[in-house]
């Protein structure tokens, strides 16, 4: 008997078959009631179906390969941890390095796990609400992959235990919060192009890749894993951004400018978060793999111009903040450290001023900016310190009312300058650090003026820890921030003298001598 | 000049085989070798074919799993069951 | 006009309305060319706060740490409120030198651009 052997369904068809042709549109409830919040942002969508998956992972091919990874990832981090890894990094400044990024980001990531959650829920197609749920779980793992790679360095360094509670408090936590609240305050459209597309396509890079490489440089496998295993989703996170940008573009000519302005305001939202983290690359890792510099040219100059070449075609223009930043590339990092050093008291985290060969190295990366205006200054501090009079400043910052970065930037066009730009709004002053900030506030001025600012909250008398008493005669709101962010006074302070110097040292001679 | 398509790898074992395939099918390849990962740009467009990386590991390969090894991408993606996509059409 | 979408109604009060400051008002502080204190800082005090205490307690507090600032020529010194120059009168209040909540007041002390002339 001759078998007509069908053939065997290519991939798309079988996501196709998996996914949204198991979908319906609903006739009990009209489709608009059931997803309520596709049409309120002025995005139009005419036909859901035109939506095409960019990669194409049934479950059974998910969990086989997330199975994997997180398989490997456990046995990387048992290995790290049964070989006392910590004691094999470059030196212990690195470990500050980790409790400053794993102290911001895994909150962020639940947040983008939520976030994903939400406007899966509310995709009325099926392609899109299917990738924003898987998206969802991996934000989950993520955040969880961290926060155990936490565990171990937690177990002999101090600082990096009351991530939690510190999230929606600490002031220089402020400014990511403050981004992934503003995305997932906003409706479901601009959410994907916040996180989908400006963070986790344009920016994303900058934040993993030559970090995670630095940390592989430093010796840290544990964190190098994490953060590997992390980008692998992070690649299908990026194609999910991406379709949503085009799809939007092809389904309506009148969503141009609606997503034009989206892509301006978060591409600089996400650039000013970034500063910090360009600041761990060039101050906080020993042994540095990358300037920030060189970072943001591969990945955000060259990238992003591949990137908005690409888009074009539909009419869309390099963000508005594009030239300022590549202005700000040589300048951000070096504000960034001075800031966090000049607050030995308010970090949970060790700082220091970079070795002479690390200066060096900062000439070398910076020969435009970093001998004229940060060399200075820097061994200013340095003979200050070795003198017994290390700079401490006890002032409160001012803070941007939209980013929350602390007010540090260049005036555009000169460096020496500050850049303060203010607006009034219902009889009341706000101040910005950019005119993109300014600009981000005026067109949602009733979002940016409940803006969370820690230094305002503190001499609001609403930063207290339990048991002060607001009515004693000595009461100064705000006077005991570092136990309302229950801050370890061991984790603070210059790392010349602290105890991860002390411990690293005893500890690395005990692993090396008899 | 031509917008770059890239892929970045971890380095280890199955990825050396990958880079090696896309290599040999993607004429101006430019493979740059970095701590704990290989980034392998291509002008306008890179393909990774199933057949090729069979080829150079000596096994079946679903390309799914390079999922495992991958670290990003740049450019727009077409997944099928024998090629895997990236490209800027610009 | 406001770009703002919203599902519903949306009108929130400002985070820092004076009124939330228990009779204080907000104040930053920066001197010009001299970033090494990074940023401006911020405090809360009454509108009847003499000038002359922000000058000789908190900005003395903060930025004698500078060597610059041993060194300047109050007679030479200018002040602006926001982008508009004035002249602060060291016995009057805040208020009465028409500075009012979160105002930004910036001291230039030319010929003094901190560390080498770096600016910081």
């Amino acid at each position: 008997m001759d078998m007509k052997v069908a053939k065997k369904l290519g991939l798309k068809e079988r996501y196709t078959l998996m996914t949204r042709d198991l979908a319906w549109d609903t006739t009990y409830q009209p489709m608009d009631k059931v997803f309520p919040q596709t049409r309120y942002e002025g995005i139009k969508i005419h036909d859901w179906d035109k939506w095409e998956d960019p990669f194409r992972l049934t479950m059974d091919a998910y969990w086989k390969y997330q199975a994997e990874k997180e398989r490997k990832l456990y046995a990387i981090l048992d290995a790290f941890n049964q070989n006392n890894g910590h004691l094999t990094v470059t030196d212990a400044r690195y470990m500050n390095v980790l409790k400053l990024f794993l102290g911001s980001t895994p909150p962020l990531e639940l947040m983008a796990a939520r976030g994903f959650s939400m406007m899966g829920r509310q995709m009325a197609g099926a392609g899109p609400r299917v990738a924003c749920q898987m998206q969802a779980v991996d934000e989950y793992r993520h955040f969880q992959t961290q926060i155990h790679s936490i565990s171990n360095y937690n177990k002999y360094y101090h600082g990096m235990d009351e991530f939690a509670h510190q999230q929606s408090r600490m002031w220089y936590l402020s400014d990511g919060k403050s981004f992934f609240d503003d995305a997932i305050t906003a409706g479901p459209f601009e959410f994907m192009v916040a996180i989908g597309f400006a963070f986790e396509y344009v920016l994303t890079n900058i934040l993993f890749v030559p970090f995670i490489s630095g940390a592989a440089y430093n010796g840290d496998m544990a964190a190098m894993t994490v953060g590997f295993s992390a980008q692998s989703d992070e690649a299908r996170h990026m194609t999910l951004g991406l379709e949503c940008i085009k799809f939007m573009l092809e389904q309506d000519p009148d969503n141009l400018p609606i997503v034009q302005r989206w892509i301006d305001k978060w591409t600089w939202r996400g650039t000013r978060k970034l500063a910090s983290v360009g600041m761990m690359m060039d101050y906080m890792l020993p042994k540095r793999i990358m300037s920030f510099k060189e970072a943001w040219e591969i990945y955000f100059e060259q990238n992003g111009a591949a990137l908005f070449t690409d888009l074009a075609r539909y009419g869309i223009t390099i963000p508005k903040c594009f030239a300022q930043t590549i202005e700000e590339k040589e300048h951000v990092t070096h504000q960034s450290w001075i800031g966090f050093y000049m607050k030995p008291d308010a970090t949970p985290f060790h700082t220091w001023i970079p070795s002479p060969d690390e200066m060096d190295w900062l000439s070398e990366k910076y020969p435009n900016t970093f001998d004229q205006y940060y060399r200075p200054v820097l061994e200013y501090f340095d003979q200050q310190e070795k003198a017994g009079n290390r700079f401490n400043n006890q002032t409160q910052p001012m803070n941007c009312q939209v980013c929350v970065s602390t007010i540090k930037f260049n005036e555009p066009g000169d460096p020496m300058e500050m850049c303060f730009r203010e607006t009034e709004y219902q009889g009341e002053k706000y101040h910005f650090c950019s005119d993109h900030c300014q600009e981000i506030f005026e067109n949602e001025p009733e979002k940016y003026v409940q803006t969370f600012i820690s230094s305002h909250q503190g001499l609001q008398g609403n930063c207290e820890p339990e048991g002060t008493d607001v009515n004693a005669p000595d009461y100064r709101p705000g006077a005991r921030m570092r136990e309302y962010w229950r801050m370890d006074p061991r984790a603070s302070g210059d790392f010349n003298g602290s105890e991860d110097q002390k411990n690293f040292a005893q500890w690395r001679d005990q692993a090396t001598k008899n | 000049m031509a917008s770059h398509a890239f892929i970045a790898f971890q380095k280890n074992e199955e990825s050396r085989c990958i880079v090696e395939a896309i290599v040999e099918d993607n004429p101006g390849a430019i493979v740059s070798d970095q701590p704990a990962m290989v980034k392998v740009d291509v002008p306008g467009q890179l393909v990774i074919r199933r057949a090729t990386v069979e080829d150079k590991m000596g096994r079946a390969f679903d390309l799914q799993e390079l999922q495992l090894h991958l670290i990003t991408i740049s450019g727009h993606l077409d997944e099928t069951d024998d090629e895997f996509t990236l490209s800027w059409n610009a | 006009m406001t770009l703002l979408k919203t599902l519903a109604d949306y009108d929130f009060p400002s985070r820092d309305a004076l009124e939330n400051y228990q009779g204080r008002q907000l104040l930053y502080i920066n001197w010009e060319k001299h970033r090494m204190f990074s940023r401006p800082f911020v405090l809360a005090l009454p509108p009847d706060t003499p000038f002359a205490q922000i000058i000789d307690q908190h900005m003395a507090g903060c930025f004698s740490y500078h060597p610059d600032w041993a060194q300047i020529d109050w007679h030479s010194v200018q002040w602006l409120n926001g982008r508009t120059p004035f002249t602060p009168d060291r016995d009057k209040s805040l208020r009465d030198n028409g500075i009012g909540h979160k105002d930004l007041i910036r001291l230039i002390t030319p010929g003094l651009n901190g560390i080498a002339g770096s600016g910081y």
